[in-house]
């Protein structure tokens, strides 16, 4: 099977690309617009100096050659949240071309290749009536700043494509870029596959399908296009195989044949008259290599070896910057790395894990990094127990207390002072004299019988560690004397 | 000075009348209003008029100046809009049905740097639908007449701008000019029209027919006038990302950096293009430039007749590119958000079909077709890369002839303003007429559609009367923002030619003349 990828994604300026109207997410329907974005008759684009340094730091971030000079094109075609009956897009002379990005698969790392990165302005939004047969159109979205990604056909399975999509997810994120949510819409992917019959050197017809609108539904679509793809052809039947544009049905789990109109779009691309040339010079250019912060893949190696992390733990911490960050910065409190990573990447995210987009995105980390910090240590100290300490840390997600106030409110804190402790044990053996009598007769397991009755007694609240060693004491004592 | 007609009256001296108490800016404005009330009738150059808003801005100013203030160097000047530019508030349909009722709003950048400099929007005047004609009858709304023979065309696509000043409904008027459209009009009612140099001007606010060749440009009785609109107007504009860094702004000192128009032209380096003197150009109208170019000899240029073909290829080369660009300009009259909209549909297509089928005019139609064929997968290096060659061609030669020559002279159109007939005109070709009427209009722009492909200056001015009594115009170039060379050369020969400011007589009583 042979996947190439097309993606938009949304780029993270303040202003559209060619007005200065607010290029935000869920404002009221057509309250970011202007004459400009909306094509009243008259104006003229004036490109956002941001989107170019955006799109030109995706190149750096993907390894593609920056062109000194680019430019706009209009693309031809009526459709009703398209506001000039053009856009305006980059077709002849894209700003960047000719990079890659790196994966792991189970054969090791393979480099997917990016054809082109070029910059243009997306439409606006149509949406459809609830109680009326009519269309509504929102135009805010017409004009934010877009930039397209398109693979070359390296990938070969749907795992590699999912793996291609974290990576650039995690790359874009981590340089400001976008916020590449499939589920909001900032990034948006169809997906090119042709299957191929083993030894045929020709590819296969290449069939287009949209409507893509999380990670796994690029999965599940690829392969569930690979299987009607190889059916058609171990039956005979690749004729019916034809090159065309599906919509992936995610309610039904299946690609289906789009619409097809009588005649292919003919968009008519030419220049755009009403915008200079695009030009990057090398001195923009290193400017903004300099603002690129170290890429997931550095950090992953950073990790591993400065805070001796596994590869595995590095690259979960790694996924993302913010989440990368936080580690740091628990880090910087005086917690022991293996510590931190352990608490992030098991119970932070198990957490987290209720309010993340399929795709893996982080929503906000409501936990305060220095609060966290605190509670590892109070952990560690044994101020509470472990279990404790989870509990602590749930509150903590959901309320705005530090793990002190919870501690004292729950009544969590462990008990670990040895006066305490040994009053405890003293209370349990007097109560289970006849499992002293076991013990002092050679039955060791009977500890673990006993130091449940610890437990139960202090109500959880003994520190096991430090009323074990206790325990072990006073019974050496007994069987001494 | 009250016994001098106003529309005799230069803007300086208008000014200085304000200044001298001679007269109220509500004197005139009311004065200018009058006139449109009573002779436009019989012209039709006005789509709108804008009495009260005109009023209510002439009050303001003489409040201002009552105070001693000063009002702009356009101060009480009334203006007249083409209808393809915008202007807030303002109903502004491109002669259209499409966009009857529009109402912009902001203001184009011009309209906002004329108001800026004191002067008041008078109303909006008629032209051919979305500037695609040379005679104004290809407008949805009205006819206009040629106010020296009322049987005659005004000339187009700025017919209604060039005879609001002709006939003195305006001191000034804006056009628009992408083959031609502001110097034609201009020669076919004896004023002065100035196409500055692409970029010159800010093109925000006007509703683009071919973005790469579309200018704004004024129009007046005089040069002097034209000059100080253009003066006004002209400079880097942020909301249009191809108006020019390097045009030279207003002097710091005040005074005109036109002041060295009246230096005279001694050692100016005229040229005389021999294609444009061929059997394509009317005897009468050769003969009058060319005496012009004979007088500009006598007042010490060194005048020089050579060859530059570029406007037979050049004319073709613009119809391709001015179709192209505007086909997808025009994409956007839809039916969706303003304007016309169709009450005859089903779904999305027959929506935006029904609409721009009945909205859009013959001629616009035309062009669209033209256009999108010419952009099309079949015919994008045939026709538009070609003739993007050409131009680029015609650009090197226009270059080259700039290098010897400071300006250049040629006729402003090949032929004399002819009858209004508007079928006829408007025709495509039928059997038994050698060419349709579609094409000989085409032929209009034969001398100017080239400049618009180079994107050089170019202005118009009356350089005579034919034995009938309509004005012949002539055309002066020169090279990239060298409107200076422009103006010192034509107001040296509007002075020695001696028939500025004539105005025509039109039926009906004038009232100031």
């Amino acid at each position: 099977m042979i996947i190439g990828l097309e993606i938009h994604a949304e780029l993270n300026t303040k202003s559209k690309i060619f007005c200065s109207c607010p290029a935000e997410f869920g404002a009221e329907p057509n309250k970011n617009t202007c004459p400009v974005c909306l094509g009243l008759p008259g104006t003229l684009p004036v490109l956002n100096k941001e989107a170019v340094r955006l799109a030109v730091k995706a190149g750096l971030a993907l390894n593609c050659r920056i062109n000194a000079s680019s430019r706009f094109d209009r693309k031809n075609y009526f459709y009703p949240d398209l506001p000039k009956g053009y856009q305006i897009t980059q077709y002849y002379s894209p700003i960047c071309e000719n990079g890659f990005i790196d994966i792991e698969t189970a054969q090791g790392a393979k480099k997917i290749h990016i054809s082109r990165i070029h910059m243009e302005e997306d439409a606006g939004k149509l949406i459809h009536a609830e109680d009326e047969p009519a269309t509504l159109i929102d135009y805010n979205r017409a004009g934010i700043p877009l930039i397209e990604i398109v693979t070359e056909p390296d990938m070969n399975t749907s795992d590699e494509a999912a793996a291609f999509l974290k990576a650039l997810k995690s790359i874009l994120e981590y340089a400001g870029i976008s916020d590449c949510r499939m589920e909001q819409g900032s990034l948006r992917c169809d997906v090119n596959v042709s299957v191929r019959e083993p030894g045929n050197r020709k590819f296969g017809t290449k069939v287009e399908i949209k409507n893509l609108n999380s990670f796994r539904d690029v999965q599940k679509a690829i392969e569930w296009e690979q299987r009607r793809q190889e059916a058609l052809l171990m039956t005979g039947r690749s004729g019916e195989i034809i090159r065309e544009t599906r919509r992936w049905d995610a309610f039904k789990g299946e690609t289906l044949p789009m619409r097809t109109k009588e005649d292919t779009d003919d968009y008519r691309y030419f220049p755009e008259p009403d915008l200079p040339l695009v030009i990057v010079d090398n001195e923009l250019i290193r400017s903004i290599s300099d603002e690129l912060p170290e890429l997931p893949r550095q950090k992953i190696e950073r990790f591993a070896k400065d805070y001796m992390l596994s590869r595995y733990d590095a690259g979960i911490l790694a996924r993302s910057r913010h989440l990368a960050d936080f580690f740091e910065e628990v880090v910087s409190f005086g917690v022991q790395p293996k510590e931190a990573a352990n608490w992030i990447t098991v119970e932070l995210l198990r957490l987290m894990k209720n309010n993340t987009d399929t795709d893996g995105s982080m929503a906000e980390i409501t936990i305060n990094s220095k609060d966290l910090a605190e509670l590892i240590k109070m952990v560690i100290e044994g101020k509470i127990s472990r279990q404790a300490g989870k509990e602590v840390l749930s509150d903590l997600a959901a309320s705005g207390r530090t793990p002190g106030q919870i501690i004292e409110e729950r009544g969590l804190a462990q008990i670990s002072g040895e006066e305490e402790l040994n009053e405890i044990i003293k209370c349990v053996l007097a109560e289970n004299a006849d499992a002293v009598m076991e013990y002092k007769n050679g039955n060791m397991k009977i500890n673990s019988f006993l130091m449940g009755c610890i437990m139960k007694a202090s109500k959880g609240k003994a520190n096991p560690n430090k009323a074990k060693e206790l325990l072990e004491k006073a019974l050496t004592y007994l069987r001494l004397f | 000075m009250r016994h001098l007609p106003i529309g005799h009256m230069t803007i300086d001296e208008i000014k200085k009348c304000y200044i001298n108490k001679e007269f109220s800016v509500k004197e005139i404005i009311s004065g200018y209003l009058q006139r449109i009330d009573s002779l436009d009738g019989c012209v039709g150059a006005f789509i709108t008029v804008c009495d009260d808003t005109a009023l209510k801005a002439a009050g303001e100013l003489d409040e201002r100046l009552a105070l001693g203030e000063d009002i702009g160097p356009l101060g009480g000047i009334p203006v007249a809009i083409k209808d393809n530019i915008c202007t807030r508030g303002i109903e502004t349909t491109c002669a259209s049905k499409v966009l009857a009722g529009y109402i912009p709003p902001y203001d184009a950048t011009a309209v906002k740097r004329l108001k800026e400099a004191g002067a008041i929007i008078i109303g909006k005047t008629n032209m051919d639908e979305f500037a695609m004609g040379s005679s104004t009858e290809n407008s949805a709304v009205k006819l206009t007449r040629n106010p020296w023979d009322l049987k005659k065309v005004p000339g187009g696509s700025s017919g209604g701008s060039a005879a609001a000043v002709a006939a003195g409904f305006a001191q000034l008027s804006l056009g628009t000019d992408t083959g031609g459209s502001i110097r034609q009009p201009a020669s076919f009612c004896g004023v002065v029209g100035l196409k500055p140099t692409y970029g010159a001007i800010s093109r925000y606010g006007l509703i683009a027919f071919a973005s790469s060749l579309d200018h704004i440009g004024p129009m007046a009785r005089n040069i002097k006038d034209c000059a100080a609109a253009f003066e006004v107007m002209r400079g880097y504009d942020t909301h249009d990302s191809t108006s020019a860094h390097n045009v030279p702004s207003s002097g710091s000192s005040g005074a005109s950096c036109f002041s060295d128009m009246e230096e005279g032209i001694k050692g100016l380096r005229v040229g005389v293009p021999e294609e444009c003197f061929g059997t394509a150009t009317d005897n009468e109208v050769a003969d009058a430039v060319l005496a012009s170019a004979k007088l500009l000899e006598k007042l010490g240029a060194k005048v020089e007749k050579f060859s530059l073909p570029v406007f037979d290829p050049g004319l073709s080369a613009y119809q391709i590119i001015s179709s192209a660009e505007a086909s997808s300009n025009l994409s956007r009259y839809d039916g969706i958000r303003y304007g016309y909209r169709t009450d005859d549909f089903r779904d999305i297509d027959e929506l935006m079909t029904g609409t721009r089928t009945e909205g859009f005019g013959r001629e616009v139609k035309r062009r669209i077709m033209l256009g999108t064929y010419v952009l099309s997968s079949n015919g994008y290096d045939a026709y538009y890369m070609k003739a993007l060659q050409r131009s680029r061609k015609i650009r090197d030669l226009f270059e080259n002839a700039f290098r010897s020559y400071d300006i250049l002279i040629t006729p402003a159109s090949p032929v004399l303003p002819y009858d209004i007939r508007k079928e006829e005109n408007t025709s495509p070709a039928s059997e038994g007429s050698a060419a349709s009427g579609q094409q000989r209009q085409a032929r209009s722009d034969i001398y100017t559609a080239a400049m618009n492909l180079a994107g050089l200056p170019a202005l118009s001015m009356q350089c005579g009367f034919s034995k009938t009594g309509l004005p012949i115009g002539l055309q002066l170039a020169a090279g990239h923002f060298a409107e200076d060379k422009l103006f010192r050369a034509a107001f040296s020969l509007e002075l020695e030619l001696g028939i500025a400011g004539r105005m025509p007589l039109l039926k009906g009583a004038d009232q100031y003349v």
